[in-house]
């Protein structure tokens, strides 16, 4: 019961901070209290994973309290709405993902990435092509010839319908001159059951990030056969790029990125964008993100405003020609 | 298994901080159980806001520990007032009480705690032998087979939980109409959200369960302070005289444990319904039915012995296939994704350490009910005395508590009040609350299990009938639903022959 009440205490004490961090203290010096970093997305998960490790060395490098805050729910438009819509002194702070460049094409919401201010990219794990493993399909032009040839509709699947996976793979058709939906795409609640349903030799391949497709393929179950990126990925050095593998010039990776709200003052920005880039030099941070599986791949804000602006232009024409904008 | 998993997993649990919190759990699920009123579910929606600051381990552990104790401390308040703790007691009440009466409240207690144990013990084990065997064929499921299973749980909780179908299927209705809100799992489409943005992401199934468990109970108490008062009698030398007793019905034991495993597993079907059945099951089958319900104790031994059993058997659908049958594993399996263990047939290949030190955690929980249960039924009397008007108010508190730290939004508290009310109204007119949780945790699996095999087929129904396992569930749930017309066929067709 004492372990009871003790933890009890702790989530008091958390609920405490947080109504305190809301309250209104003027900022002397940047930061003097608690900041919040709401994570759109569930506790556990690989995003809210990253998040926190990022807060911890955010703390170090500001010598602040980071609470992790997950603000779940509407597909992810909860908790981007929270970041956008904070007061924007610093003291809260965000974690948004690639969905930001899809959810106002899908009419879900009207924020894209303009609606902060870009602190710095963390990672973005590029989309692979996986096969069962006793697929007749021995490599990625194999893969592309036979949907080419359409005999029989193949069925793919990975992550919900307009997921960044489904415009990994409808973009891919499209460069390839096929036509975006020449796969059915079989809409499934990310990458685990997706998987299941490859396994069990109910859909043809699976688009997902190669480090959730590992414990199955490393189980000897399934094969990757190519990574939408511009160069093999450390750790699948085996694995070609899909331009190695069909000549296709076509990537297409998830994001994970630290943001503020775009009226944030620049001081702060500039004093969050110095510690980020800080942060992802040190060795502490290097180890525990190779520890979760989890690639690096920093971007400062200008950079990665540069990379978003594309990568909007390029989501919305994918979801035009999948017919799910609204 | 190969060893080395098993260590790992032994490694795991035996941790001081593991056990330390299993301790507690334990101490907690035995005060939530032995008041009459307060649920084992109630005890797992409680601990949800704890296990938020837990390893997954210790926090699945905690669930497990905290419903075992519940399930056990369920039969105190039982023997000692004729009010079962919770409604897994309810099948022995009256036989429990009788012999309270003939002054051996000593000797029922310590037959509860010892039977409890073994039928817990005994469910551990085939759940730790057949979960992952059965995860073996799980493997090649697909979403066709998923629709089926969700859909056959979600028929069980209607025909076989429910006394009264009509209710039943009411309560079923009202879960999957929650289970609409939101955006819809297969074109992203928000449903009946009315402009909320907190209602597009669905009714959160945490608050959900919290509100509609524990809210009900602090309402009545509050309609109605019952404070009741314990039987003084002496407790102690619990065990006294035990050895006599279970001697011969040592067979009663292992039967009613085997069979309430197998009753726990059934979507639908808990500790509650495995306790009716096999106290049904065990007069039906004894020498002496006549003297059940005056206070034999044999059928006291085999219903105390099948609800815990029970509570080992719920966990095998939802471990293996992720399908929770209840409103327990509901909650468990909701927090084992909150901690990124997706349970379901991969999780035996793929953290198999966890699972297995869950497993042990259950074995554990059994094992040392019985100190902890000694020590209970020694202070039973303090705790049944504790004053409502204390208790509830702390309850509430731990609810609000427990809603608002899962979202970090005050919606949470405004889901838990709403869904409160309703579920409270639904038991006052007697529409059970199971079906209805049950259609929220599984109206979304049916769902998007469907639109996945609709869009592999193009809309050909009948594809849902393509592979094997799928065929033999679908003609099993298709069955389900045409049973009770064939009943009452059956029924007018020998009425008019008499």
């Amino acid at each position: 019961m004492t372990k009871t009440i003790l933890s009890m205490a702790k989530a008091t004490t958390a609920v405490c901070a947080l109504v305190f961090a809301a309250g209104s203290a003027l900022a002397q010096e940047y930061p003097d209290r608690p900041i919040s970093m709401v994570v759109p997305w569930a506790a556990g998960g690989g995003t809210d994973v990253v998040a926190r490790i990022v807060a911890a060395g955010l703390e170090e490098q500001l010598d602040a309290t980071v609470n992790v805050v997950n603000r779940t729910g509407g597909g992810g438009v909860v908790g981007h709405s929270a970041i956008a819509d904070a007061k924007p002194d610093g003291y809260t702070i965000g974690f948004i993902t690639a969905e930001i460049n899809m959810m106002h094409h899908l009419g879900m919401t009207d924020l894209d990435h303009g609606s902060y201010k870009l602190i710095a990219m963390i990672n973005g794990e590029p989309a692979g092509v996986h096969v069962r493993a006793d697929s007749e399909y021995q490599n990625m032009q194999e893969l592309l010839d036979a949907i080419a040839a359409g005999d029989e509709r193949m069925t793919s699947s990975g992550t919900a319908a307009g997921g960044v996976y489904h415009l990994a793979l409808g973009g891919m058709l499209m460069e390839a001159g096929l036509a975006p939906d020449a796969v059915i795409w079989v809409p499934s609640q990310g990458a685990a059951p997706a998987l299941q349903e490859l396994v069990a030799d109910a859909t043809d391949f699976v688009m997902t990030q190669l480090p959730e497709a590992q414990s199955i393929v490393d189980a000897g179950q399934a094969r990757t056969l190519a990574v939408m990126a511009s160069e093999r990925l450390p750790g699948f050095e085996d694995v070609p790029t899909l331009q190695e593998a069909t000549g296709l010039d076509f990537t297409m990776s998830g994001m994970r990125a630290l943001a503020v709200p775009a009226d944030t003052p620049d001081d702060i920005v500039a004093q969050l964008t110095e510690a980020a880039a800080t942060l992802v030099e040190s060795d502490s941070f290097r180890e525990r993100m190779e520890q979760g599986g989890y690639g690096i791949h920093y971007l400062n804000g200008q950079d990665l405003t540069a990379l978003l602006d594309t990568r909007d232009a390029q989501m919305g024409e994918i979801i035009q020609a999948l017919g799910l904008s609204r | 298994m190969t060893f080395d998993i098993l260590l790992a997993a032994i490694e795991l649990v035996f941790a001081p901080k593991v056990l330390a919190i299993i301790l507690a759990a334990s101490v907690f699920g035995l005060f939530v159980g032995a008041i009459p009123g307060l649920t084992a579910t109630m005890a797992a929606a409680l601990m949800v806001p704890l296990t938020f600051f837990m390893d997954p381990v210790p926090a699945v552990s905690a669930i497990v520990a905290a419903t075992a104790m519940a399930i056990f401390a369920g039969d105190i308040p039982g023997a000692m007032l004729r009010i079962p703790g919770t409604p897994a007691s309810a099948a022995y009440v009256e036989d429990s009480y009788a012999m309270t009466r003939k002054g051996q409240l000593r000797a029922v207690l310590g037959l509860n705690l010892i039977c409890s144990a073994l039928g817990g013990v005994i469910g551990s084990i085939i759940l730790m032998v057949a979960a992952p065997a059965l995860a073996k064929i799980a493997m090649r499921f697909s979403s066709d087979e998923y629709f089926w299973l969700a859909l056959l749980g979600l028929s069980c909780a209607v025909f076989i939980a429910a006394s009264n179908p009509v209710k039943g299927v009411l309560s079923l209705l009202i879960g999957l109409s929650i289970a609409m809100i939101g955006f819809d799992p297969s074109a992203g489409f928000p449903r009946f959200s009315f402009g909320i943005t907190e209602l597009t992401g669905g009714v959160d199934f945490v608050p959900a369960m919290i509100g509609m468990f524990a809210i009900p109970e602090v309402i009545r108490n509050i309609v109605n302070i019952h404070q009741v008062k314990p039987v003084q009698q002496r407790v102690s030398h619990v065990f006294a005289g035990l050895r006599e007793r279970l001697a011969h019905r040592w067979w009663n034991i292992l039967r009613s444990s085997g069979l309430g495993t197998l009753i726990g597993a059934l979507p639908g079907a808990g500790a509650d319904i495995a306790a009716w059945v096999c106290y049904a099951v065990s007069k039906k089958l004894s020498r002496e039915p006549e003297k059940y319900g005056t206070g034999h104790d044999e059928g006291i031994i085999d219903a105390t012995a099948s609800n815990n059993a029970a509570v080992s058997g719920s966990w095998v659908p939802a471990l293996v296939f992720g399908i929770p049958g209840g409103a327990v594993t509901a909650i468990a399996v909701g927090i084992m994704y909150m901690k990124g263990l997706n349970p379901g047939p991969r999780i035996f290949t793929e953290t198999p350490e966890i699972i297995y030190a869950v497993l042990i955690a259950f074995l554990i929980a059994n094992l040392i009910m019985v100190p902890l249960g000694y020590v209970a039924i020694r202070m039973a009397g303090l705790i049944i005395g504790v004053p409502r008007a204390v208790l509830m108010p702390i309850i509430m508190i731990f609810c609000m508590v427990g809603a608002f730290s899962i979202t970090n939004s005050g919606f949470a508290i405004v889901i838990v009040l709403v869904l409160g009310l309703l579920a409270y109204g639904m038991e006052e007119n007697g529409i059970p609350l199971a079906p209805a949780i049950l259609g929220i945790v599984l109206g979304p699996l049916v769902e998007r299990n469907f639109v996945m095999s609709m869009t592999k087929s193009g809309g050909d129904l009948l594809s849902l009938f393509d592979r094997p396992i799928a065929a033999v569930l679908g003609v099993a749930t298709l069955a389900m639903w045409l049973m009770p017309a064939l009943l009452a066929m059956l029924r007018s067709f020998r009425n008019g022959r008499a």
